[in-house]
C-alpha cells in the first residue's frame, strides 16, 4: 500500500534528531509536528519570524497578530522568539536550520526541485521556498511518486520553472524513500507491500537500486 | 517647534507628499501586522500609478486589495500573491505589473535598502527564473545572483506601540517586514495601537529606533484573520 500523509509525516518524523531546528513547509510537513518522538526536544522555526511554534490556539486565545508561515493562526511554545523576517531569513541563508521539508511538483537526479510555478496557470508566487532549498543543507521532499495522470514526479531533468538548483539529497514518497547522488535516485527503503519493481517503474530518472531494499515498518 | 516629537493628528498629515508614481514599502504578512489605515488613506487619496513593495497584496476588499478595485497599483514587488482574485484578473489583462520576490530575498532587499547597502550576494535563486539577467559570481564551490536592495518614497508600517520620538515595538509576529520596510522609505509613517510616553518603552526592547521613523499615529484596527486555526 502507497504511504498515507500520516504515514509520510511519520517516516519523515524519524529524520528528526534531538536539539533540532526544522522548518515544516505547508500540507505533509506540517503534520511532522504531530509526531515528534516524546524523548527528543525539537523547535519549530517559521519563516514569517517565529522559533519555537506550538499548537493551534484553543478558541479564546486566537489571537491575529500570532499566525505562522501559512497564515494560521497559532501559538508560541515556550522559549519561543519572535523577530523580523530578515533576521528569520538570516537563519536560514546562514544555514542554521537543521531539517527542512517541503513539498514539490518535480525532483531530479541532478537535486533540482521544482515547486512553486506552472505556467500557464495562475503564478502565486515563490514564498519562502527559494530561500529554504538554497540555505538549508538538510532537506527532505514529500510528495506523490507520480501524478494522478500516472506521470512520474522523480525525473532526469525537471520540466517546470526550478526552485532551486542541486540542492535536494532526500525524497520521500508515498511510496518510497530515495537519496539523490551522483546523478540517480537510490532506492532506500519501500512503502509497505509496495514492489522494487513498481517504484523502478514509476521513477523516470536513473534509478539505483540496492541489494537490499528494506520495507518500512510503522 | 517639533523638534524630535513625530506624532501627526490626522491621515491627511500622515501621508501628506504621497503622489502619483510613488514606490510605497508596506509591512505586513499575510493580514497580519499591516498598516490598514494607512492604506485607507492612501485609497482615499486616489494615487495612481504607485509601485508597492510588500511580501503580500492583501485579499479582496482588504489589506493592500482595496487599492487594486480603484487600480492605484502599476507595478508590485511581493513573493506571494495567490490569495487575490483582482489581482490575477488584473495581471492576465495587463493593468498591472508584478516581480515576484523570494520571501527572504525582499525582507533583505528592504534591510539593506535602509542599511544603505545597494546590492547583494545570495544564493536563493541561482539556477532559477529569478536569476534571469542578473549577474552570477562564484564565492567557495557555490553560485550567487547580485540583487540590488529597495528604497521607496514612502514607508507604511503598523507598530503596536511607540513614543513620541518614534521609538516602536511590534507585537508577536505581527512585527515581520515592519521593522525592515521602517528603514527604506525616504518617509517612515508608522500607524500604532498605542502612543506612550517617551521613556515608558524599554530602550533595549526597542525594534525599531525612533531615527528611522519620520511620522506616529494611533489607529484603530480591524485585525482581521485569513486563517483561523483552533484547537479540535
Amino acid at each position: 500500500m502507497a504511504l498515507t500523509r500520516e504515514q509520510m509525516a511519520q517516516r519523515v518524523a524519524r529524520e528528526l534528531k534531538d536539539g533540532y531546528y526544522v522548518n515544516l513547509g505547508i500540507g505533509i510537513p506540517t503534520l511532522v509536528a504531530n509526531y515528534v518522538p516524546d524523548d527528543i526536544q525539537v523547535m519549530l522555526q517559521s519563516e514569517n519570524g517565529l522559533l519555537g511554534m506550538g499548537a493551534f490556539p484553543k478558541d479564546e486565545h486566537v489571537d491575529a497578530d500570532m499566525i505562522n508561515a501559512g497564515k494560521q493562526t497559532v501559538t508560541a511554545v515556550k522559549g519561543a522568539s519572535i523577530f523580523s523576517s530578515a533576521e528569520s531569513f538570516a537563519m536560514i541563508r546562514g544555514g542554521h536550520v537543521d531539517l527542512t521539508v517541503l513539498g514539490a511538483f518535480e525532483v531530479d537526479v541532478e537535486g533540482n526541485i521544482a515547486s512553486w510555478m506552472i505556467p500557464g496557470k495562475l503564478i502565486k508566487g515563490m514564498g519562502g521556498a527559494m530561500d529554504l532549498v538554497a540555505g538549508a543543507d538538510n532537506i527532505i521532499v514529500t510528495m506523490t511518486h507520480a501524478s494522478k495522470d500516472g506521470e512520474s514526479k522523480l525525473l532526469s531533468r525537471c520540466t517546470l520553472p526550478l526552485t532551486g538548483a542541486g540542492c535536494i539529497k532526500k525524497v520521500l514518497t508515498d511510496l518510497a524513500y530515495l537519496e539523490i547522488e551522483n546523478g540517480a535516485f537510490i532506492l532506500r527503503e519501500r512503502a509497505p507491500g509496495i514492489s522494487v519493481e513498481e517504484i523502478a517503474e514509476k521513477t523516470a530518472g536513473r534509478l539505483i537500486i540496492p541489494d537490499h531494499v528494506p520495507e518500512m515498518t510503522f | 517647534m517639533a523638534g524630535l516629537d513625530k506624532r501627526v493628528n490626522s491621515y491627511e498629515e500622515a501621508l501628506a507628499g504621497l503622489t502619483d508614481g510613488m514606490t510605497v514599502l508596506a509591512g505586513g504578512f499575510g493580514l497580519c501586522g499591516i498598516p490598514e489605515n494607512l492604506i485607507g488613506q492612501i485609497r482615499r487619496l486616489g494615487v495612481k500609478g504607485l509601485t508597492v513593495v510588500s511580501n503580500n497584496c492583501g485579499v479582496d476588499g482588504f489589506g493592500l486589495g482595496v487599492l487594486l478595485e480603484d487600480r492605484q497599483i502599476r507595478k508590485m514587488i511581493a513573493s506571494y500573491v495567490g490569495e487575490n482574485a483582482l489581482f490575477e484578473q488584473q495581471l492576465l489583462n495587463g493593468e498591472l505589473e508584478v516581480e515576484l520576490t523570494p520571501q527572504g530575498t525582499l525582507a533583505e532587499k528592504l534591510r539593506a535598502g535602509g542599511a544603505g547597502i545597494p546590492a547583494f550576494f545570495t544564493a536563493t535563486g541561482y539556477g532559477t527564473p529569478v536569476a534571469e539577467g542578473k549577474e552570477v559570481r562564484q564565492y567557495g564551490d557555490r553560485h550567487y545572483i547580485l540583487e540590488p536592495s529597495i528604497t521607496g518614497d514612502f514607508a507604511i508600517v503598523k507598530g503596536w506601540k511607540a513614543d513620541h520620538f518614534g521609538n516602536v515595538i511590534y507585537r508577536h509576529t505581527a512585527q515581520n517586514f515592519n521593522p525592515l520596510a521602517a528603514t527604506a522609505g525616504r518617509i517612515t509613517v508608522v500607524e500604532v495601537e498605542e502612543i506612550v510616553e517617551p521613556g515608558e518603552l524599554d530602550p533595549a526592547q526597542i525594534h525599531t529606533p525612533g531615527i528611522y521613523v519620520d511620522r506616529i499615529i494611533q489607529g484603530h484596527f480591524e485585525k482581521r484573520i485569513e486563517k483561523r486555526t483552533v484547537l479540535a
